[in-house]
């Protein structure tokens, strides 16, 4: 079978979408390091590199528009090049909440230390674990890892709920730490987004392999 | 990177070429223009009213080829009458429904027919019409030309017929028309001016036949608007005149040459016109 | 809504040569229905079986049940002339009758005698080019020929030719493959309007315009029937893999 003109063009989105997906991990994955570490610097650094992120969406969004312009694909085309470009934006989001960790992360470095208390590190890993899986499936087109990451979601909305109990906890027990913890309230709250943001690329995922929209379906 | 050489070259090849074909063309026109410039100078002279509408006279006393003109017309259009309905009739057959073995087989013979030469024809009508008749008469003359004529009409017929497209056919029998339909009100009015060719050149050749008339109709001095009786004709006259030994009689038959080759030329123009299309 | 044309295990041969193979499936009423597939699948050999179109053709032979409303055309009763009044066609290359326009639409309700008279004549005749969108481009000058209107003009012609006899099925062979887009657009606008009356089956190789005009495709490949299904389906998740490599141009 010859090559097709649109394969070239699919496979540097997929390319693209793949280079953005990995840095989105790497920022995330550098944001929590921030915060443990208590490295301003790498905070920094991840809230510049999001400037980055933000270009490759616009990158890939140009490409898929011309793709369906130019090359009208149909049936596993056409979901390909839509599940590219609903992806991207999410990926861009859950980038934006790595650099919200980041700036938390410059706040709560110069507070007491609460860190140590709390689970967001094993929030953070779950999430990251997720997103990893995510791609690897949109990659692999495997419909079955897509529907267990989406089960994964709920292991971080039950960490999520610990944390919160936790970190309430210690700012009622002890009022001088109830900055840092409220920052880390919200670093909480992000990294629960981007499991929730996760399952919605999960979801696209499922759509390009069996063509389902399982949005907003309770049952997966 | 075209050499400059082989550019030129190019040029002259193409020129020559254009130069061999004008000439070729000019040598085809040059011929008609000849024979029609030659004829006119030397019948015009002797064309005047006396000489188209008076019979025949001994010579030395004038007389003209008024009959043998009626005598053509009369034949050329009862041969008409019989051979353009049956030849075109033919030649729808062949065309629409003719995609067997009867139709291949007539349309060999049709074909060998067209290739007969026309005094076979004559000489078959005498043995068919004239014997039995006992003499020479217009109507064996006009069936004979009719002979000559109904091959050329079918087949012209069929060709033109046959260039209709095949999707004109189709949009009407789409619409639920029959058959017969389709060929009478779609397929003949879009054939209608290449079978009016047809019809002229048939017409235009026949109305040029000498053979098969001398065995046929013979000739007659006088006015004749009978079919049963021998009748005059254009070619016959023309022929009689130029093998006569009388330089007058050359004459007369230059001068009625010229109104024949004029007489074709105003069939043609005149079924141009009329045949020029409307859609 | 009901199907208007329903086909059972449909093998057709031209001569010792079958053309398609065992094709059964419905055809709703009031739908538009698109015949994909490559060259020479049979798309067009199946088109023209339902106004028998294929009779012309010499050792043509149908087998199986091809039944519009309930009746099997396929019957020796079957009348053929009633049966191409109530199921019209266009053709891919437009072909307008050596006519006048009024004479071209005129045609079909002259043959069928369908007009009480004069003004009734013209009234039809009206109506059908009023329906084919080409009234307003012709009215004043309908005496004229038609090989004088644009190609996408003839092709309406053609269209109003097939609606001035009020068929109930209109069959498409490319229609609009001789076009230029904006005629194609036309024609294809047209196409949405008539299916409000009109059983529409329509033949074509733009993809893009059985996506954009039909509610069900087909899609045929050396004379089978491949999958017929909603268009939207076909185009985002055919179910099979053959319409999915054609869809997507990896062959064909």
């Amino acid at each position: 079978m010859e090559t097709r003109i649109i394969d070239r063009k699919l496979d540097v989105l997929r390319d693209k979408l793949l280079l953005l997906g990995g840095t989105t991990e790497k920022a995330v994955y550098l944001a929590m390091r921030s915060l443990v570490e208590r490295d301003s610097d790498l905070a920094r650094k991840v809230i510049e590199d999001d400037k980055i992120i933000n270009a490759m969406e616009l990158e890939i969004d140009q490409m898929s528009v011309e793709i369906l312009a130019l090359q009208q694909p149909a049936a596993h085309d056409l979901r390909f090049v839509i599940s590219v470009a609903k992806i991207t934006p999410i990926l861009e989001r859950i980038a934006d909440h790595a650099a919200n960790i980041a700036e938390a992360s410059l706040i709560i470095n110069n507070e007491p230390e609460v860190m140590p208390n709390v689970e967001l590190p094993r929030m953070a890993e779950i999430a990251g674990e997720m997103l990893q899986r995510a791609l690897d499936a949109f990659t692999s087109e495997d419909a079955k890892v897509s529907k267990e990451v989406i089960k994964r979601d709920k292991a971080i909305d039950k960490a999520y709920n610990k944390v919160f109990d936790k970190l309430t906890k210690l700012m009622i027990d002890n009022p001088s730490v109830t900055n840092g913890a409220a920052h880390l309230l919200f670093v909480a709250k992000h990294l629960e987004r981007i499991g929730d943001y996760v399952k919605d690329i999960c979801e696209m995922n499922v759509y390009l392999i069996e063509a389902a929209f399982i949005k907003h379906k309770s049952k997966v | 990177m075209m050499d400059r050489n082989t550019h030129s070259r190019r040029k002259l090849v193409s020129g020559a070429m254009t130069l061999i074909t004008a000439a070729c063309a000019i040598a085809a026109i040059i011929v008609l223009v000849l024979i029609l410039t030659y004829i006119a100078a030397k019948g015009l002279t002797t064309i005047n009213y006396e000489f188209l509408t008076d019979t025949p006279k001994p010579v030395g006393e004038g007389g003209g080829i008024g009959n043998a003109i009626m005598g053509s017309a009369l034949m050329t259009l009862l041969a008409t009458a019989i051979g353009l309905p049956i030849g075109i009739g033919a030649g729808v057959y062949l065309a629409e429904f003719g995609e067997n073995i009867f139709g291949n087989t007539v349309r060999f013979l049709a074909d060998t027919l067209i290739g007969v030469p026309s005094i076979i024809v004559g000489i078959f009508i005498y043995t068919l019409i004239v014997l039995p008749m006992g003499r020479q008469s217009g109507l064996a003359g006009a069936l004979s030309l009719a002979i000559i004529m109904i091959p050329i009409v079918a087949r012209t017929t069929e060709e033109m017929i046959r260039l209709v497209p095949q999707s004109m056919r189709e949009g009407a029998l789409a619409l639920g028309a029959p058959q017969w339909r389709v060929t009478w009100n779609i397929v003949m009015p879009a054939a209608a001016s290449g079978i009016a060719t047809g019809a002229m050149l048939s017409i235009a050749r026949i109305s040029g036949e000498t053979a098969p008339l001398l065995f046929t109709a013979l000739n007659s001095r006088f006015y004749n608007y009978f079919f049963d009786q021998p009748m005059a004709s254009l070619t016959v006259q023309i022929y009689n005149y130029a093998t006569g030994p009388f330089e007058i009689e050359h004459q007369m038959a230059w001068a009625a040459t010229l109104i024949l080759v004029g007489l074709i030329l105003v069939i043609n123009v005149l079924v141009r016109f009329l045949t020029k299309k409307k859609y | 809504m009901g199907d208007k044309i329903s086909i059972k295990n449909l093998n057709f041969y031209y001569g010792k040569n079958q053309a398609l193979y065992d094709i059964s499936m419905k055809i709703p009423e009031r739908e538009v229905m698109a015949f994909v597939g490559p060259s020479g699948c049979g798309k067009s050999t199946f088109l023209r079986v339902f106004n028998r179109m294929n009779d012309t053709i010499p050792y043509a032979r149908v087998e199986g049940e091809v039944k519009i409303d309930g009746k099997n055309i396929y019957k020796t009763k079957t009348d053929v002339v009633a049966l191409r009044r109530k199921v019209g066609m266009v053709f891919q290359k437009s072909n307008p009758f050596p006519k006048s326009i009024f004479e071209n639409v005129a045609y079909g309700i002259r043959i069928n005698k369908m007009h009480s008279g004069k003004k009734d004549l013209a009234d039809r005749v009206e109506k059908a080019l009023r329906d084919a969108a080409l009234w307003d481009e012709v009215s004043d000058r309908l005496n004229t020929s038609a090989f004088g209107l644009s190609g996408g003009q003839q092709q309406r012609l053609c269209i109003a030719r097939a609606l001035a006899v009020q068929p109930e099925v209109i069959l498409m062979d490319e229609p609009a493959s001789a076009l230029d887009p904006i005629a194609t657009q036309k024609i294809e606008e047209l196409v949405v309007e008539l299916k409000k009356k009109y059983t529409i089956v329509i033949v074509t190789h733009n993809m893009q315009q059985a996506a954009r005009i039909s509610d069900k495709t087909a899609f045929f490949m050396l004379g089978k029937l491949i999958e017929v299904n909603p268009t939207e389906k076909m185009f985002t998740n055919p179910d099979d893999e053959l319409t999915e490599d054609y869809i997507t141009g990896r062959f064909g």
